[in-house]
């Protein structure tokens, strides 16, 4: 339902390397903080660096588990794929679409065009 | 291409007709549903306004279906709005205001209404009923301004409200008709018990009295009973029961008696017109309860959509009272009558009652006080008109004696699927069965979130924790008492013995060959698993940056805005002016938010941004005191021999020596230690996982104390004569610690758990084991190494942790 970005542009954030399997990195998109995640099976997932929890908080530093985030500072299950928060607890992060391509990541954001 | 939706038009705005909504739209989306509501609010969960009038609840924490919710459905809610008739000829349900809306099939849901005695002046000011919020804010505002209150009704709704306007302050008195409260659902023995509490609560009892009169001009000031007696009360609560709203169906010709009359699939007389909840009558029976009108709008949504359904034959209802601290429950037959054969036993010390009825020998109804534990149990036995057995007989009656409270986990097995297990909730056996199998829940929690059920009154807990066991089988029990997280079963000894004996080396191994349900494990077991790997291969293991938490991870510990925290080391608590002023200098140059003196002798920079780290341990120049780790953190020391008048022991000299000695080892939890130079015990070894006070011919070593979260003073461990043994004895401990402590078990846990004794054995008395330990440990020392300094020699890694990637836009 949040996918339907009007104006959606892929910005080429860094070669595959740059970014550590199972480890969090913060991109810097047009001034929005983004987490990027290599997954073990070579996935990149890219999601806003900001937990849905109250207190919110940064994502990039969480626990990677196959597609799932665990939040750093709260232990919530997030789903890399969809942003949904899993139960018990309820929320959803803004997932941003990720190409790569001769190993090169690539991150699409509409958020500065629209802000 | 629109295809023409029938339209469902819902009168009444309660539970019964929402949760057969909810239960509809689970089977079909063809409706365009319309829901008319006379209470300005979304539906709520009027037996909540017990809690809510008790002060437990607020009125947001009991609605059910947000706005939102009918939202999200499509469904058009008019609120404040109530329904005049049903005009069958136009096929159009018509409001009081005289607006018409279509529809092809209609649902009257409205419920009931309080019932007022009809005695002259009932309609005073100050005279309400008890059945929705509107009442309940009445009630909370009565109680601000009066004292003296009335209960009229002894049943379950009306000690509810006297306990609640006890609570908010009210002088409460309770009148009764009858001579036994909650007649209905108790018999005599348990009422009295019941009555007995309450007043022990302070609500004041008059039973057997007749209300004749409300006294009072405008206002209620007093009632006077048949007997011309009279009690003063300046607010009246009329509890004495409910009626089913039948206006609506009334006005519009349908059948009525005391409730709508409805066949077994809730139709009423009129074509395409259903009835559910407490409007209805069924079989003769108007029911006050919220069971039945959840089992009513299960078989309502599935006749309604064209889909089988067995026939409503009924509910065998049962009661809680939702007092705190008063359990009462009772279901089926419960008053003594001819042909009963009464099992019953009452204690008068434990103040508990238990009463079982049979009907040639099967089970027809039971009552309960004081411990309700079996409630479930008996409702179950009692609804599938169970025979009583002697095993059956053992198991509820019991001895007293040798686990009464055993395994009674078959009743589940034969439940069906549509039974409904949380009545509040209208959440089925076969819901929670389905969230454990297909969802993967384990624990009655988890249950909760998602289903709703055992949230509201959580008298199902029992049954829903049954359910989960008998699904999980056997995992339910090792997964309870031992797995070491939801991915597995086994527990921290099974997978250590595992690691050794398979000689896995990764955790994507361990997690692969032992069969965790998640490949790649989580927050729990990644951290763990990494940990036994290190304590088993201190040498060949190669630590998994990805299985630490954020803070073993960086190496520092992070702050709730992002930021994070540098502590370097000060052996001892000691540290020179050069040392202070590199820590100043740094503090400037990178705009440290505060430096802190930490509870372990040292200072801490707060608020340092993630890409300053490397630089800062860089320009420091000196260890990590590993304050973010599962390691030693800090030695504390007094000032000792070496300059205090009362010092027999160097205790700045011994501290640094075993802080300096034990750093950087992995630990299952984080460590600390304190050396005092005499027993004044100025650094406090009572509160320390390793406390070594000196003394004028040695040392005394204490272990397993905290005075963190969960206090434990330190037990003495023993008393040695040289620093050497000290130093091999503390070796000894810290190693057996890491061999058998499970992962995040501080030692105050560990010494309980192992036993001091066990501990004493390994490390004191076998001289052979302890030179074991002592060499297991040294060997591990020789691996470590210091994180920052291996930080800053790995650019790669370093700059792919520490900084982020800037992308502007450049179009």
């Amino acid at each position: 339902m949040n996918m339907s970005l009007p104006n959606e542009t892929f910005y080429p954030v860094g070669s595959l390397d740059q970014f550590m399997k199972q480890v969090g990195r913060v991109i810097d998109l047009n001034g929005v903080e983004i987490a990027v995640f290599q997954t073990s099976d070579g996935n990149v997932f890219a999601i806003k660096n900001e937990s849905p929890h109250p207190k919110g908080g940064p994502l990039a530093e969480g626990m990677v588990s196959g597609h799932y985030l665990y939040d750093p500072l709260h232990d919530w299950k997030i789903d890399l794929e969809t942003g949904n928060v899993q139960a018990p607890d309820h929320g959803q992060v803004q997932v941003y679409p990720v190409k790569i391509e001769d190993g090169q990541v690539w991150v699409a954001t509409s958020e500065f065009l629209t802000v | 291409m629109t295809t023409y939706r029938e339209k469902l038009v819902v009168i009444g705005n309660g539970m019964a007709g929402i949760s057969a909504v909810e239960q509809i739209l689970k089977l079909t989306t063809k409706f365009d549903i319309t829901v008319f509501g006379s209470e300005q609010h979304p539906n709520y969960n009027r037996i909540m306004l017990s809690y809510v009038l008790e002060g437990s609840k607020t009125i947001d924490d009991i609605v059910l279906n947000d706005l939102h919710w009918y939202q999200d459905n499509g469904i058009t809610l008019h609120i404040g709005t109530t329904v005049a008739k049903i005009d069958e000829q136009t096929k159009e349900v018509v409001t009081e205001d005289g607006v018409r809306v279509p529809y092809d099939k209609v649902l009257i849901a409205t419920g009931s209404n309080s019932f007022i005695l009809p005695v002259p002046g009932s309609d005073k000011e100050g005279v309400v009923g008890f059945r929705d919020i509107a009442d309940c804010n009445q009630m909370l505002q009565a109680a601000q301004v009066y004292r003296k209150a009335a209960v009229i009704g002894g049943g379950l709704l009306g000690l509810e409200a006297a306990k609640g306007l006890v609570q908010l302050g009210m002088d409460v008195t309770v009148v009764h008709l009858m001579d036994d409260l909650m007649e209905r659902q108790l018999d005599h023995q348990a009422s009295s018990m019941l009555q007995a509490e309450l007043e022990r609560q302070g609500i004041k009892f008059k039973m057997g009295a007749q209300t004749a009169e409300l006294l009072g001009d405008k206002r209620v000031s007093g009632l006077r009973f048949a007997d011309d007696s009279v009690l003063d009360a300046e607010f009246v609560v009329m509890a004495v029961g409910i009626k089913p709203n039948i206006v609506v169906a009334k006005e519009s010709g349908i059948d009525v008696n005391r409730g709508i009359v409805v066949n077994d699939y809730m139709q009423t007389s009129m074509e395409g017109v259903y009835s559910v909840g407490e409007c209805t009558e069924h079989r003769g029976t108007c029911y006050g309860l919220v069971a039945p009108l959840f089992e009513q709008g299960m078989i309502l949504a599935k006749h309604i959509c064209g889909v089988d359904t067995a026939p409503y034959e009924g509910s065998v209802v049962s009661t809680k009272l939702k007092i705190s601290g008063v359990d009462v429950f009772s279901t089926g037959e419960f008053i003594d009558g001819p042909g009963h054969m009464i099992i019953a036993n009452k204690d008068e010390w434990k103040q508990t009652y238990k009463k079982i009825l049979l009907r040639d020998k099967v089970m027809v109804g039971a009552v309960l006080f004081g411990d309700i534990t079996d409630s479930a149990e008996l409702q179950k036995l009692i609804k599938q008109r169970t025979e009583m057995t002697d095993e059956l007989y053992e198991s509820l009656m019991g001895s007293g004696c040798c686990g009464g409270g055993g395994k009674k986990t078959t009743s589940v097995e034969s439940m069906s699927n549509e039974e409904i297990v949380c009545g509040c909730n209208g959440v089925t056996k076969g819901t929670i069965v389905d969230v454990i199998t297909n969802q993967g829940l384990t624990t009655v929690d988890e249950i909760k979130a998602c289903t709703g059920a055992t949230r509201s009154c959580g008298g199902c807990k029992p049954v829903v924790e049954q359910i989960l066991q008998y699904v999980l089988g056997d995992g339910f029990k090792t997964a309870d008492k031992q797995g070491i997280c939801g991915c597995t079963t086994m527990s921290r000894d099974e997978i250590v013995a595992e690691i050794k004996a398979k000689g896995l080396q990764t955790t994507k191994e361990v997690m692969n060959v032992l069969g965790w349900s998640q490949p790649e494990g989580c927050s729990k077991c990644r951290p763990a698993v990494n940990y036994y790997l290190g304590m088993i291969y201190p040498d060949s293991h190669e630590d998994e940056k990805e299985s630490r938490f954020v803070n073993e991870r960086m190496s520092a510990n992070i702050q709730k805005d992002g930021t994070y925290t540098v502590i370097p080391r000060m052996y001892g608590g000691i540290t020179t002016p050069e040392e202070l002023k590199k820590i100043a200098d740094v503090s400037l140059k990178y705009n440290i938010k505060v430096v802190k003196v930490t509870g372990g002798q040292r200072l801490v920079l707060v608020g340092v941004m993630k890409a300053d780290l490397p630089k800062i341990w860089e320009e420091l120049d000196m260890p990590s005191g590993y304050g973010y780790a599962k390691a030693l953190r800090t030695v504390k020391t007094c000032v000792g021999s070496q300059f205090c008048r009362f010092g027999t022991q160097d205790s700045m000299g011994m501290g640094a020596l075993i802080e300096r000695k034990f750093e950087r080892l992995d630990l299952p939890a984080k460590f600390k230690i304190a050396v005092n130079g005499c027993p004044r015990n100025c650094a406090e070894s009572c509160t320390k996982d390793i406390g070594i006070v000196g003394n004028d011919g040695g040392w005394e070593i204490f272990i397993g104390g905290n005075g963190g979260i969960k206090a434990r003073l330190a037990d003495s461990l023993c008393k040695v004569k040289t620093d050497e043994e000290l130093v091999d004895i503390c070796s000894a401990i810290i190693q057996h610690y890491r061999e058998t402590g499970n992962y995040l078990e501080r030692t105050s846990e560990w010494v309980e758990r192992i036993g001091l004794d066990t501990i004493k054995a390994v490390v004191l008395d076998n001289a052979e084991s302890r030179k074991a330990l002592v060499n297991r440990i040294e060997f591990a020392l020789q691996q470590v190494e210091d994180p920052w300094k291996k930080m800053l020699n790995d650019d790669k890694s370093r700059n792919r942790m520490f900084h982020r990637l800037e992308i502007s836009n450049q179009l």
